[in-house]
């Protein structure tokens, strides 16, 4: 275990040594401590290894995480994993707005509850928020997978794309072309790998899919009122 | 009686000045379709422009340098505030940031192979970084946009400038726009998105919102990328005092600033034509906010919008900015809107000049397309050949003027060197009126 202070040696120290690493490295396992609400921690990683934040985060923790796991045994500020490959980020606290913001890959885990627009305009990451999520979430969401164990906030998956999202609780409301749709078998495998790997507690068959009625994917006149 | 009547004169038939026929034939086809029309290009109004500004060459007061033997520079450095490696470029005219997906592939090629030949950058779009695109442009900047359509580290990391694109002169405060008909195969595979549907792309970042957050994005952009390249911001030109400043305060290297005439792939007419100041407007304003920080020439400033000719660069380097961008002009130059296909444009409605329907794919010079036979009609090889001769003619017309205002580089040329032929000009670019020492705002007068 490769131990880095935050405070006494500085982000640019501390990502570079990160981002340096590659998969042939034998220091896998990295610890940063004294983080104190730094912006940027881990951003940019390309590599197999773990590292784990004892502590809370600003903006942009793990973004555009490729490979690496990055552990956060605290909250995150907005934007953590924005971007993400692939790897896996996991947060034991809470997470601020844009959680998982236009994610490509990989899995992010919020054991608390993630704030707004958590997964807006994501492209292929899989999100488990074993919390609730706030409003505008899925907003513009592309692709990939959104499970939210709690419930969900305003206009869920508002102008969504081909994203699936799984709501175990409440839903506030839905947003512009956003439906509730069937569960079949797949979803349920889906979400039972999901569910799993993010150390969730729950079943699969106790969530509700939705996803995109496809109706606002061509302009039309006669939907004037949902733009 | 009759002969009497036939006598007395008649009143003539009289147009409105407001209700045109473009306008009345505007409320015919709305009416028609129930939809808003939708084109690609800038503001095709008339704005006070470049056009309503002259040089003052050297006279008694002023010697001139000889064209062709003393040596008139026109080189620049783009990104010397925090990058590693800034950018240097042969000349101050850089291609303007246009998807793939909007334009064909070979055009694309094309921009880089011409760009490269005159020793000057290319730029991305929404959709990401193609491999014909990064390999055919020396200096590539990647643009960083809302919709983050194909955004990855590794690209990012390909990149010699980042530019974090938060609006366009042809629409401040709207999301990008390119319709099914454009959504090829790969297209939607570079996008995340269905094939042939509407994708209309965010009007603002997904992460940040507003000044502060924008710095924390930069900084997250200069630890993913080793702090070595240089970060533009690029921003449509409305409040370009104030937009220019809270970009400097963010941590930009470079400031664009895009005025109403600069294009876009395609978006609603009212708002390319409504919303948005001209870019002569945006200029002193820019400059007075470089200036009161301090960081005039720190951080460079590029101008876009309506560039066509070396008087337009001249003009604009003379108001204060570092390099400009083109973007419309570049397209003329590898064939867009050319003569050759006339008949064809007549086809689709529209005439040589006047064809801006390049968000519909049947570009007959092949350059907005995704149509494969269209886009074969243009060799990227003879197209970057065109560009190259287009960039190194506005490189010599800008020298020649900077010769007869005496000036051994093109950054020596100063708003001193101007006059305005209208008083919108003279407020605007803030230099006299022409014969006078005064402009608008101005006292003492």
């Amino acid at each position: 275990m490769q131990t880095y202070d935050l405070e006494a040696d500085g982000l640019r120290g501390m990502n570079s040594i990160l981002q340096a690493q590659s998969g042939e490295t034998n220091q896998t396992s990295w610890e940063i401590v004294n983080p104190k609400g730094s912006h940027a921690i881990a951003v940019g990683l390309d590599a197999p290894i773990e590292v784990t934040v004892k502590g809370s985060t600003g903006y942009y923790c793990a973004g555009m995480n490729q490979q690496a796991t990055v552990h956060v045994v605290g909250s995150v500020g907005p934007g953590v994993a924005e971007n993400m490959m692939s790897g896996t980020v996991i947060i034991d606290g809470d997470a601020s707005q844009y959680a998982g913001a236009t994610g490509h890959g990989g899995l992010l885990v919020i054991k608390g509850n993630a704030s707004s627009r958590c997964g807006i305009s994501m492209k292929g990451i899989d999100i488990v928020v074993h919390g609730n999520i706030g409003h505008m979430s899925a907003f513009m969401a592309q692709a990939g997978n959104l499970v939210v164990c709690g419930d969900a906030g305003d206009a869920l998956g508002d102008s969504l794309y081909e994203a699936r999202l799984f709501v175990r609780g409440s839903v506030k409301s839905l947003g512009a072309d956003c439906v509730e749709k069937e569960m079949r078998h797949e979803h349920l495998e889906i979400l039972a790998d999901l569910l799993e790997r993010a150390g969730a507690d729950a079943k699969p068959e106790e969530f509700k899919r939705y996803g995109s009625a496809r109706q606002l994917y061509n302009f039309d006149v006669d939907n004037a009122a949902a733009y | 009686m009759k002969d009497m009547d036939d006598q007395i004169p008649r009143t003539l038939p009289i147009q409105s000045a407001t209700f045109t026929n473009p306008i009345n034939a505007e409320i015919r086809r709305a009416a028609a379709t129930g939809i808003y029309d939708i084109r690609g290009g800038g503001a095709k109004r008339k704005v006070p422009h470049f056009d309503d500004l002259l040089f003052l060459g050297a006279s008694v007061s002023r010697y001139p340098l000889e064209g062709y033997r003393e040596r008139c520079d026109t080189s620049v450095t783009l990104g010397t505030r925090f990058a590693k490696k800034p950018i240097q470029l042969d000349i101050p005219v850089t291609i303007a940031g246009m998807s793939f997906g909007a334009l064909s592939g070979p055009a694309k090629e094309a921009l880089g192979r011409g760009a490269s030949a005159a020793g000057t950058s290319t730029t991305t779009g929404d959709g990401g970084m193609t491999p014909e695109e990064r390999g055919h442009s020396n200096k590539l900047v990647y643009q960083y946009l809302p919709s983050r359509y194909g955004m990855n580290p590794n690209d990012l990391r390909k990149a010699d400038a980042i530019e974090i694109v938060v609006g366009q002169g042809a629409k401040p405060g709207g999301g990008g726009m390119l319709l099914g008909q454009k959504i090829s195969d790969r297209v939607a595979e570079m996008r995340t998105l269905p094939k042939g549907i509407d994708q209309r792309s965010a009007c603002r970042h997904p992460d940040w919102t507003g000044p502060d957050d924008l710095e924390i994005k930069i900084l997250e952009l200069r630890e993913i990328t080793d702090w070595q390249v240089p970060i533009y911001v690029k921003v449509g030109a409305t409040r370009p005092y104030y937009d220019t400043a809270l970009a400097v305060k963010a941590g930009a290297d470079v400031v664009v600033m895009d005025g109403m005439q600069g294009g876009t792939a395609a978006t609603q007419d009212v708002f390319i034509e409504h919303v948005g100041i001209p870019t002569l407007a945006c200029i002193r304003p820019a400059v007075q906010a470089l200036q009161d920080l301090g960081v005039h020439r720190e951080v460079q400033l590029v101008i876009s919008g309506g560039i066509r000719t070396g008087a337009d660069v001249a003009k604009a380097l003379a108001l204060g900015a570092d390099a400009v961008a083109i973007g419309t002009a570049a397209l003329v130059a590898l064939g867009d809107n050319d003569p050759k296909w006339e008949s064809e444009y007549q086809k689709l409605g529209t005439t040589t000049g006047a064809y801006d329907d390049w968000h519909e794919g049947q570009d007959p010079a092949g350059i907005t397309t995704q149509d494969p036979e269209l886009a074969a009609r243009l060799d990227p090889v003879e197209a970057g050949r065109r560009l190259r001769n287009y960039l190194k003619v506005m490189t010599l017309e800008a020298q020649t003027i900077a010769r007869a205002c005496g000036h051994n580089h093109l950054h020596n040329l100063e708003p001193e060197d101007l006059c305005a032929l209208t008083m919108e000009a003279a407020a605007m670019a803030r230099v006299p009126l022409a014969g006078t020492s005064w402009y608008p705002g101005k006292e003492g007068f």
